[in-house]
């Protein structure tokens, strides 16, 4: 056998393009060509156009609608109302976290922005026109914009179709144990408090959500190009609602233009669009504006949250409290597995050993937008890691102790793992102490510390802000998380031709992750098929395997585990062929990067593309033809990806202008598939944790109406305020998931925004300022350091 | 975000355009880099029943010199006076302005007049045009107009231009001393609107006394603000750092910001407080850098 050379076998490593490898995106020739293929891009012959008209009121009592002038119009097809809706009883749908949702305004509307009456035309254009002369009849109601106002006795009640709704509460739950934690808080000698709040913002994806719904009036065939990030799941929910059939309903999620949540719940403009198309017979289109997309789709975050924690006298803490109140809008419509109230909250003990802790979490009604999503987070993952890590840093303050002394005092140590917290998670593995040292070494700590004494005496201010988190990412267990009753797996079906070439089948669905990438290199890694010749499909019911979708970053723990499997499934199926072409005993054969051989001769092999060619031409009798599979992956637990992330700032005295000067972050996201996607990933989390401490929000003034519902509004940041990134990495394997990987499409948003808040009360807290709410704008900023008499 | 349904038309010639605007007077409305007529448009927060497009009309693109004046046509875009580099040490304050409005695409668009024209409190050039006690040339059929910067603007989007006239230049006036300027601007992402901005120039005498003084303050009232006071403040004043710290406070008081989303009454005016106290430094430092 010829001696390879080092540089032989990176170059064959290149280019099987398995683990490890930072393979060009496979996708990304056609989306910088211009040649992606979005729902927008869906036109089909005889295709209607659909507007929606929508409230201009948080609240307000609909006398009536009046569509005649909007149907005079020469060309508008149809003006759906509510009224006509409940005819085929379809004014209401279930939402995802089991409440109602009005999918047209019947009785009142309830937030401003929502879908009252839908135009259909022959052209946008007629659509927009008519949409302008529906009339409606409104009486205005009292606006409830804050949970607190909502929860208030004598408040309005907003859902007052509700049975036995009686007040504006939603739900009340619990996690931990109260009692322990009480104990807990008994003996400390000293408690730290934190109240905060976690303001609106929204996922914003570049393309905004939309369909074209083709009934097919002779087939009864349903055909739904939708903006999905869970096709399979929108199939069975379209279903159950529309009590369509579910064997002629097709759904087809194209290329999407970013998701980030928002692309995971069902909207009233889908429901109404696929009802139009049946009872017209022809095919509807409906794509939002930007303003459509802000003000009225899955929004995320607004939580209220206030906790405390208990440190004993060697500086260990001993027990957390927290309590939080969240503002769900009109509709408890939010994302999250069925179980949680407050989806996985109770994450909120952190990177820390806290041997007690008690979650209670309550949620209101108020007259604004519905569907909590999770922007790039795992169920309220960020609002909990902000919550730890921003207290933490109020410890630290208190007690006088660094911030990162602080936190090595008190993280759970390696060989801890598996770690059972208090709050009832299972930590898989971790090594918190390392990505810290990693983190604080490439940032040059001590000497930035020393900068900024010289500089607070100076008067100027600078600092430095430190963020441990810890996230959980890739639901299920199907048994304990499930999305309306479905369990939380996913599938990968693999099939590989003759001639050796493949086609991967997935359930979730990329919205730019580079699923076609990422997941054909695990193949390649698996079964020694090369990247390349592996083909990624998703998003087409009729020709992906069921599964629960892309978010919470559940692809590569559980879609990635699916494939991994599945590969694994073919390979050994390999193996009988290739024993019958050796004329060998199975138990003799062996496997290594896509080549079969008989155990002591090496030298002589068959390959993968041999053994596909057979599967197909020459098999062993009693064998199935064909190489091809399909697994269903329910994984053992989640996972528990980590990192610590570190900000420098320097603060303008005189605007209030914060300006990031560094940000250090380190990922521990287990095993990387590939190197580059992951940095990708992690730059695009950041961009957007940035954002959100910095910029982001959806606010409303009294009367409810909101504030942000467009792009000048709605501050997402460009490339020139972004600051620049510098990433490191500590590899900490997942034990339980078969290649290790962690998942990493949300460690960075859910970790950075407590990491640029704390930079800033760093430079801050000298003075006596211990919080500010998020986006930390400069004139919040400078209200601030005028509170404390500090001036240009 | 569709338009109402509208005439187009793009003359070739101003008088063309100055008869159509005679007769269609406020059904019309006139087209210049349509970066925010375009908006209001799609928005249908202005539906004209006639668009005129005066993008083929010669003559009004350009920056030139002519008798003591600097003279911007009016089509002329943000982005040709971001690099009309050689106005540096006379006109700072719009070469430093130029790239802080908006981004390169709207600046490739845009139009100084049209800025003008549509009066955004928040507009930059209003500012701008203030501190250099700009003239505008406006021409309707038969005839002709020149309207000082000084109380052209009168409200939101409100000016001293009436509706069958076109503004053709900009002429501002250039005089011998030793000049300098600067823009600053408080915006909070690239593309956005000023929170608050300040313009400032400044002539220094042969004594190195302020000659001449203009502040403009944008998006901190209903309309670009003339800081007249802080202005006189500086006039025949040796520039020190009490003078300048006591003109920026009453540029301050000019300031009549209401508070939004972007922060309060108070936190605006302190930084049009504080943005004219920097500019000055900046402005002096300039001028005193300056040859004559
Ligand atoms: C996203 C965005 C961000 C922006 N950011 C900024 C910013 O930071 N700072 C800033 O200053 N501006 C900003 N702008 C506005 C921009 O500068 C516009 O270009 C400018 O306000 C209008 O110039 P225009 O040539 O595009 O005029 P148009 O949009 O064509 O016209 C505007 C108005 O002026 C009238 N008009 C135009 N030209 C004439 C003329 N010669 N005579 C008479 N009337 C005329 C029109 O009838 C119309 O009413 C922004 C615009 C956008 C869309």
């Amino acid at each position: 056998m010829a001696v390879e050379t080092a540089e032989a076998t990176e170059a064959a490593r290149q280019a099987m393009g398995g683990i490890g490898v930072s393979l060009a995106r496979k996708e990304d020739a056609r989306f910088i060509h211009g040649q992606g293929h979005y729902v927008d891009d869906v036109v089909l012959p005889g295709m209607l156009h659909m507007v929606i008209v929508r409230s201009p009121h948080a609240h307000a009592r609909i006398k009536g609608i009046d569509s005649t002038a909007a149907m005079a119009i020469p060309g508008v097809v149809a003006v759906v109302t509510g009224e006509l809706l409940a005819q085929h009883k379809l004014a209401w749908m279930p939402t995802l976290s089991g409440d109602t949702q009005a999918v047209l305004a019947t009785d009142k509307v309830r937030f401003q922005g929502q879908e009252v009456a839908c135009v259909i035309a022959e052209t946008k254009y007629i659509a927009e026109d008519a949409a302008a002369l529906v009339s409606v009849d409104y009486e205005p109601l009292q606006a409830i914009t804050s949970p607190q106002q909502a929860i208030a006795p004598g408040a309005i009640v907003i859902r007052d179709e509700k049975e036995g709704q009686t007040d504006n509460k939603i739900y009340h739950w619990e996690a931990g144990d109260k009692d322990a934690t009480d104990a807990a808080f008994a003996r400390a000698a000293k408690v730290v408090s934190l109240e905060t709040f976690y303001p609106r913002c929204h996922p914003a994806p570049l393309e905004t959500c939309g369909c074209v719904a083709d009934l097919d009036p002779v087939t009864g065939n349903a055909t739904i190009y939708m903006t999905s990030q869970a096709p399979h799941a929108h199939r069975t929910l379209f279903a159950i609602v529309a009590g369509l059939p579910e064997e002629k309903i097709r759904i087809i999620s194209p290329d999407l233009g970013g998701g980030f949540g928002n692309k995971v719940p069902i909207y009233p403009g889908y429901v109404v669009a696929t009802a139009a198309s049946l009872l017209i017979g022809r095919p509807v289109k409906w794509i939002e504006d930007r303003t459509d997309n802000l003000i009225s789709t899955g929004f995320a975050r607004d939580y209220y949250m206030d906790g405390s924690v208990a440190i004993d006298e060697n500086g260990k803490f001993i027990g957390l409290r927290v309590n939080l109140l969240s503002d769900n809008g009109a509709f408890f419509a939010d994302a999250q597995p069925s179980k949680f109230k407050a989806g996985l909250f109770h994450i909120v003990t952190g990177s820390y050993d806290i041997p007690a802790a008690h979650i209670v979490a309550n949620g209101a009604y108020t007259n604004k937008a519905p569907g909590g999503v999770a922007y790039r987070c795992s169920f309220r993952v960020t609002e909990a890691s902000y919550f730890i890590e921003r207290l933490v840093e109020s410890a630290a303050v208190e007690l006088g102790q660094d911030p990162v002394t602080i936190r090595l005092n008190n993280f759970i140590q390696p060989e801890a793992f598996p770690y059972q917290s208090a709050s009832g998670f299972e930590y898989d593995s971790g090594d918190y102490p390392r990505a810290m040292q990693v983190a604080l070494d490439m940032l040059g700590y001590d000497e930035l510390r020393k900068e900024q004494a010289e500089k607070r005496a100076k008067g100027e201010l600078m600092g430095i802000g430190v963020a441990s988190f810890t996230e959980v990412v890739g639901a299920g267990k199907g048994k304990d998380y499930d999305i309306a009753g479905l369990r939380m797996f996913d599938s990968a079906e693999l099939r590989v031709h003759p001639t050796g070439k493949a086609i991967l089948k997935l359930g979730v669905k990329s919205q730019g992750q580079g699923h076609e990438t990422t997941f054909a290199q695990i193949v390649a890694e698996e079964l020694g098929i090369p990247a390349s010749d592996v083909e990624v499909r998703e998003g087409d019911t009729d020709n992906t395997p069921f599964g629960l979708g892309t978010y919470a970053s559940r692809s590569t723990p559980v879609g990635g585990a699916a494939t991994a499997m599945v590969s694994r499934k073919l390979r050994d199926k390999g193996k009988l062929i290739a024993a019958h072409l050796f004329e060998a005993d199975v138990a003799d054969i062996e496997f290594a990067r896509g080549k079969y051989n008989v155990k002591g001769s090496p030298d002589n092999v068959k390959t993968i593309q041999d053994i596909a060619f057979a599967a197909y031409t020459n098999l062993p009798d009693g064998l199935e033809a064909g190489l091809e599979g399909v697994t269903y992956y329910d994984p053992p637990n989640m996972t528990y990806p980590f990192g610590t992330y570190l900000v420098v700032v320097d603060i303008d005295k005189g605007t209030g202008q914060v300006k990031v000067r560094r940000v250090v972050a380190v990922d521990d996201c287990g095993v990387r598939i590939n190197p580059m996607i992951v940095e990708g990933q992690i730059h695009g989390g950041l961009t957007e944790g940035f954002a959100i401490a910095f910029m982001e929000l959806i606010t409303f003034d009294d009367e409810g109406n909101c504030i942000g519902s467009n792009f000048m509004d709605y501050l997402i940041p460009t490339a020139w305020e972004t600051p620049r990134f510098e990433l490191g990495q500590t590899v900490t394997p997942s034990p339980h998931h078969p290649i290790g990987a962690k998942g990493i499409g949300e460690s960075a948003t859910v970790g950075s925004p407590a990491a640029f808040v704390n930079a800033v009360i760093d430079a801050l807290s000298h003075l006596g300022i211990t919080n500010i709410d998020m986006p930390l704008t400069s004139d919040k900023v400078w209200a601030a350091l005028r509170s404390k008499g500090v001036t240009e | 975000m569709f338009p109402a349904a509208f005439d187009y038309i793009a003359p070739g010639a101003l008088d063309e355009v100055l008869s159509l605007l005679g007769q269609h007077g406020d059904d019309a409305k006139v087209l210049a880099g349509g970066q925010s007529l375009i908006p209001l448009l799609k928005l249908r927060f202005a539906a004209p029943v006639i668009v005129i497009d005066i993008g083929r009309v010669d003559g009004l693109e350009g920056i030139s010199r002519e008798n003591g004046h600097v003279r911007i046509g009016a089509r002329t875009r943000h982005r040709d006076v971001e690099s009309a580099t050689d106005l540096r040490g006379t006109l700072d304050v719009l070469l430093d302005a130029a790239p802080l409005i908006s981004d390169p695409l709207i600046r490739n668009m845009g139009t100084v007049g049209g800025s003008i024209c549509h009066a955004d409190p928040a507009g930059d050039w209003g500012a701008v045009m203030l501190a250099v006690g700009a003239e505008f040339v406006v021409k309707s059929a038969g005839e002709e107009r020149v309207l000082p910067a000084a109380g052209f603007f009168q409200g939101p989007f409100t000016t001293g231009l009436q509706s069958n006239e076109v503004m053709t230049e900009i002429r501002i006036p250039v005089g011998s001393g030793k000049s300098g300027g600067t823009y600053l601007k408080l915006e909070r992402k690239v593309g956005d609107f000023a929170s608050v901005a300040a313009a400032v120039h400044i002539v220094l005498g042969g004594d190195g006394r302020v000659a001449s003084a203009g502040i403009g303050l944008c998006a901190v009232g209903a309309h670009s603000i003339k800081a007249t006071a802080a202005e006189a403040a500086l006039v025949g004043q040796e520039p020190t750092d009490d003078v300048i710290a006591a003109a920026a406070r009453l540029a301050g008081d000019a300031a009549e910001p209401k508070a939004d989303i972007r922060g309060s009454a108070e936190y605006k005016r302190d930084v049009a407080r504080v943005f004219v106290q920097r500019g000055l430094h900046t402005a002096i430092d300039r001028a005193q850098g300056a040859a004559a």
